[in-house]
């Protein structure tokens, strides 16, 4: 008699820990293929999985096995030609030569590479392992400035709007059963006394009434319990716990003037994108506001951001000076961790640089966790460079890079947030 | 025995959906049959997953449970990647040699390849797995899942204590000697899990205490001189591991019984490994007559019987030998043809087969097909039962290839000159100490620097692989001091192939 066991809706993962071992155990090779594959394809993949090739003899397990050589005979099936004696030019290797005598390899060989698909996490895991957020941990000890309310059990006193009533009545009930259970107890002696002296066939009037007495003043004690206490009532308590922001913000600025042609706002996007998906790795929620600027400018959709084009000279200050505005309107510094990344192909009016300076230092880089500036350009670095240079050695939030070309973006977004060793950073504590 | 009239039974459903109480309703039909043929099961406890189920089960060998080790995951990986592609089908079910047996079905199977997967697992597999010598005398079907639950628990245990990676080493060195851990003589004993689980400590303990002894020199120095001569171990070891696990001075009790572990596994499929024609043949030879006999019933119908008999048939099926798909003998074409051939040898026997085969021909065939089923492995049961028949079905000719000579040679042909001569190659080919290269413990230098010494005794002077050296450094860091190999060669001079440490650098 058979069994039947419907095992279809068991866990499926059972090869799970297995594979994180396999996948642990060859980080560095993955790894290795993961970065060579984000120089190749496209950025805006990064949502997906990645193909990973490990050479073969990596992942191999060795055993005790023959090699081909000395003699061996095999039996084939299938002879259409051959009578016994008949020599053979010998076959090629791996050909219908079938396997060599006691080959005790499992797999087929003559494949070099082991090759195989990651999930997007895993893939992101790889990606962006050994980065840190910037300043991260600080943000988390020093900003728990959200309090949380909740319920914490029941205090003896309160305001009136928080008495929890079942509970007061409950105690009540407690109580009054503690006080009088002794009482009526002896109620009930008493009045069995009283009818076995009616019961009796003599009479008791002056015992009787004595009983009575007794009763009555007892119930008289009973009525005297109040109904309800001052010490019954119980009042539902609150109490505060502090939540660690987990919120962020990212700004996206970028120049959209003439000189920005469509190529260099490409990097600027992948560059964009990388930054987001490291933050949602980091914070549960990430908004991204999007400010173009060229001599003005304006907060805009996606859309808009990437794709219309303007023309026109650059003032780059308005751009910081619109963030500041928005952040201060929107984006408490209490609660939001706030991130930037400026892209721009350094042309800026000569005269507005020292300002960017002035503002970032002053009012934008104390409520910033991280701001980022990236030029995209293969000409000379000009005045907006050399302004920013000057920040970044000050204030450790700040850090800017060169971008020649698209290859570039990756290790430039790696050494961006490569393992923050820049020393304490303070800004955080200023707001 | 087999009653050949058709009955007019209304035939089951032959879907192609399958449910439950179909299923149920083929296999008592199944069941019944079976019977009729004394085919002697342990109960069956069928169970249906879906193909990633199929895959998990396929990385961890088959079993249900296991223990972790990442070489499963790259299995897991690699089967996944390949049945993705479409390289790979997956297998229509696994069946575990445990009592009950587990078998697995696919939820994707057809009522019919159900069926066909019942008969051919469920009592071809099973009654074989039950018969078979050698699976009854080397492996205990009820004890193996408690044992596996048992490992799996250890090896998470120890993880814990004393760290993942330590772990992984240890069973990376064992899988690489895992073929050099099996009893080939001595029948291991049955223990139950909880038996299993006390003894652990005991034995850990033990162990321990005879290890320091071993390796303890004696203050009488007379006494020492006069063992100093003596050859330890007294007779070469072919098992290894067990070896390693008794006798190695410096590991942990934990880590002797991580080899004992892996020992015990290798224990278990050394069987399965040795009885490959003969456990698809006998599995093959059942779902062909049972099915048969149903149809022959009226119980299934006429497409149904197309269905299975298009992948019986290729699965049968062997491809010559300059086909593309050749790969070598395949066992279920093999194993299913010699044991059709054994039942026509009793059933309808020539002047050939009596003068070839005088102690079956004409005999009972159920009798005999039992007997050869219960009392040979593949080895064996190739040089008593291929028929002269089945070499010239096959066409099958013995190739010689000697690497002194740049060409090779028919050494036979399925002719009445050559019969005698491939029967015995094929035999040979699935002799499993062929297959492994001979290598045994030679020697430790216990009153010296405590090396270890392997040697090699090449057969007709076919050279070890490349991978040796690989292997040395595992069996390095299960020893812990130098590991020696050397090949007996044939005109009796000792050299040495390799030798760890010698370039001793990476620990992976």
């Amino acid at each position: 008699m058979a069994h039947f066991i419907d095992r279809r809706l068991n866990n499926k993962g059972k090869s799970t820990v297995n594979r994180q071992r396999f996948l642990r155990r060859y980080k560095d090779q993955i790894k290795r293929s993961v970065a060579d594959a984000v120089s190749e394809r496209s950025v805006t993949d990064v949502e997906h999985g990645e193909h990973i090739t490990i050479p073969t003899r990596d992942v191999s397990e060795p055993v005790f096995h023959t090699a081909p050589g000395g003699i061996c005979e095999q039996v084939h099936p299938g002879n259409d030609q051959f009578v016994s004696g008949d020599q053979i030019a010998r076959p090629p290797k791996g050909g219908d030569g079938g396997q060599g005598c006691g080959d005790a390899s499992d797999t087929g060989n003559g494949e070099d590479e082991f090759s195989f698909q990651i999930s997007k996490d895993e893939y992101l895991d790889l990606l962006f392992d050994d980065l840190a957020l910037p300043n991260l941990r600080k943000t988390q000890q020093k900003q728990m400035v959200q309090y949380e309310t909740y319920r914490s059990g029941h205090q003896t006193d309160g305001v009136p709007s928080n008495l929890d009533i079942v509970r007061s009545l409950k105690g009540s009930v407690a109580r009054r059963i503690a006080l009088t259970a002794g009482k009526k107890r002896q109620i009930k002696q008493l009045e069995a006394t009283i009818q076995g002296f009616i019961d009796d066939p003599h009479d008791h009037p002056i015992e009787i009434a004595a009983l009575r007495e007794e009763i009555d003043s007892l119930r008289s004690r009973i009525k005297r319990v109040p109904f309800i206490d001052i010490f019954d009532l119980r009042f539902k308590h609150y109490a505060k716990r502090p939540i660690p922001t987990s919120k962020a913000v990212m700004f996206c600025l970028m120049d959209v003037s003439g000189s920005m042609d469509q190529a260099t706002k490409a990097i600027a996007k992948r560059f964009y994108i990388l930054l987001y998906l490291f933050l949602t790795r980091n914070y549960k929620d990430v908004e991204v506001v999007y400010i173009r600027h060229h001599t003005q400018a304006k907060e805009v959709d996606e859309q808009e951001f990437f794709y219309s084009q303007e023309t026109g000279g650059t003032i780059v200050s308005s751009a910081l000076k619109l963030m500041l505005e928005i952040v201060k309107s929107r984006y408490d510094a209490q609660e939001w961790n706030v991130y930037a990344a400026q892209a721009s192909d350094g042309d800026n009016w000569a005269d507005d640089s020292p300002n960017c300076r002035k503002l970032l230092t002053e009012a934008l880089l104390p409520v910033t966790r991280y701001f980022a500036y990236i030029e995209i350009t293969q000409r000379q670095h000009q005045s907006l460079w050399r302004e920013y240079t000057q920040i970044q050695d000050t204030q450790a939030n700040f850090a800017m890079r060169h971008i020649n070309s698209e290859a570039d973006i990756f290790p430039t977004f790696r050494a961006l947030f490569k393992s923050q060793q820049k020393g304490e950073y303070d800004g955080a504590s200023a707001a | 025995m087999a009653p050949a009239q058709r009955n007019s039974n209304s035939p089951l459903s032959d879907g192609p959906d399958w449910t439950f109480s179909l299923l149920e309703q083929y296999e008592a039909q199944i069941d019944r049959v079976a019977k009729l043929y004394r085919l002697d099961i342990y109960p069956n406890q069928i169970e249906i997953i879906t193909a990633e189920q199929m895959m998990d089960a396929y990385a961890s060998i088959g079993m249900p449970i296991n223990y972790s080790h990442w070489s499963f995951g790259k299995k897991f990986i690699a089967s996944e990647q390949s049945y993705k592609r479409g390289q790979m089908g997956l297998a229509y079910e696994i069946v575990i040699n445990s009592d009950p047996c587990i078998a697995y079905l696919m939820e994707e199977n057809t009522i019919t390849m159900q069926a066909l997967v019942i008969a051919h697992a469920c009592y071809g597999h099973n009654s074989f797995f039950k018969g078979n010598y050698l699976f009854k005398t080397w492996t205990d079907a009820s004890s193996i899942i408690d044992y596996l639950v048992f490992a799996k628990k250890f090896v998470s245990d120890c993880e814990e204590k004393y760290g993942v990676e330590d772990v992984e080493k240890i069973m990376d060195s064992c899988h690489a000697l895992m073929n050099y851990g099996v009893d080939r003589y001595k029948r291991p004993s049955k223990i139950s899990l909880t038996e299993e689980r006390a003894r652990q400590a005991d034995r850990a303990e033990y162990l321990q205490s005879q290890v320091n002894d071993l390796w303890r020199t004696l203050p009488q120095s007379h006494q020492a001189k006069s063992v100093a001569a003596e050859h330890f171990p007294s007779e070469p070891q072919e098992n290894i591991l067990y070896f390693i696990e008794k006798k190695a001075p410096l590991l942990e009790p934990w880590q002797r019984e991580l080899i004992r572990v892996v020992r015990k596994v290798s224990q278990y499929f050394y069987p399965q490994k040795q009885t490959q024609v003969m456990n698809e043949g006998w599995a093959c030879f059942w779902h062909y007559h049972i099915l048969q006999h149903l149809y022959d019933d009226g119980l299934v119908s006429d497409s149904f019987m197309f269905e299975f008999l298009h992948s019986h048939t290729s699965v049968v099926a062997q491809p010559e030998y300059n086909s593309p798909y050749y790969s070598g003998i395949n066992p279920y074409a093999l194993g299913f043809a010699m044991f059709m051939d054994i039942k026509r040898m009793c059933t309808e026997p020539t002047a050939e087969d009596y003068a070839a085969m005088p102690d079956i021909a004409g005999k009972d065939w159920l009798d005999t097909v039992h007997f050869a089923m219960q009392n040979f492995k593949d080895e064996s049961f190739i040089s008593q039962f291929l028929s002269p028949k089945v070499m010239r079905d096959f066409k099958l000719f013995a190739v010689r290839d000697d690497s002194d000579k740049d060409y090779v040679e028919v050494a036979a042909i399925h002719d009445e000159q050559g019969y005698q001569r491939v029967r015995e190659t094929l035999s040979a080919q699935y002799n499993l100490s062929n297959l492994e290269p001979n290598i045994q413990i030679y020697q430790v230098d216990a009153r010296g620097d405590r090396s270890l010494t392997l040697r090699y005794v090449p057969q007709n002077g076919i050279p070890l692989a490349s991978s040796t050296q690989q292997v040395l450094k595992h069996l390095h860091r299960l020893w812990g001091f130098d590991v020696k190999l050397e090949q007996a060669n044939a005109d009796g001079t000792i050299s040495t192939l390799a030798r760890c440490p010698s370039d001793f650098t990476d620990s992976r």
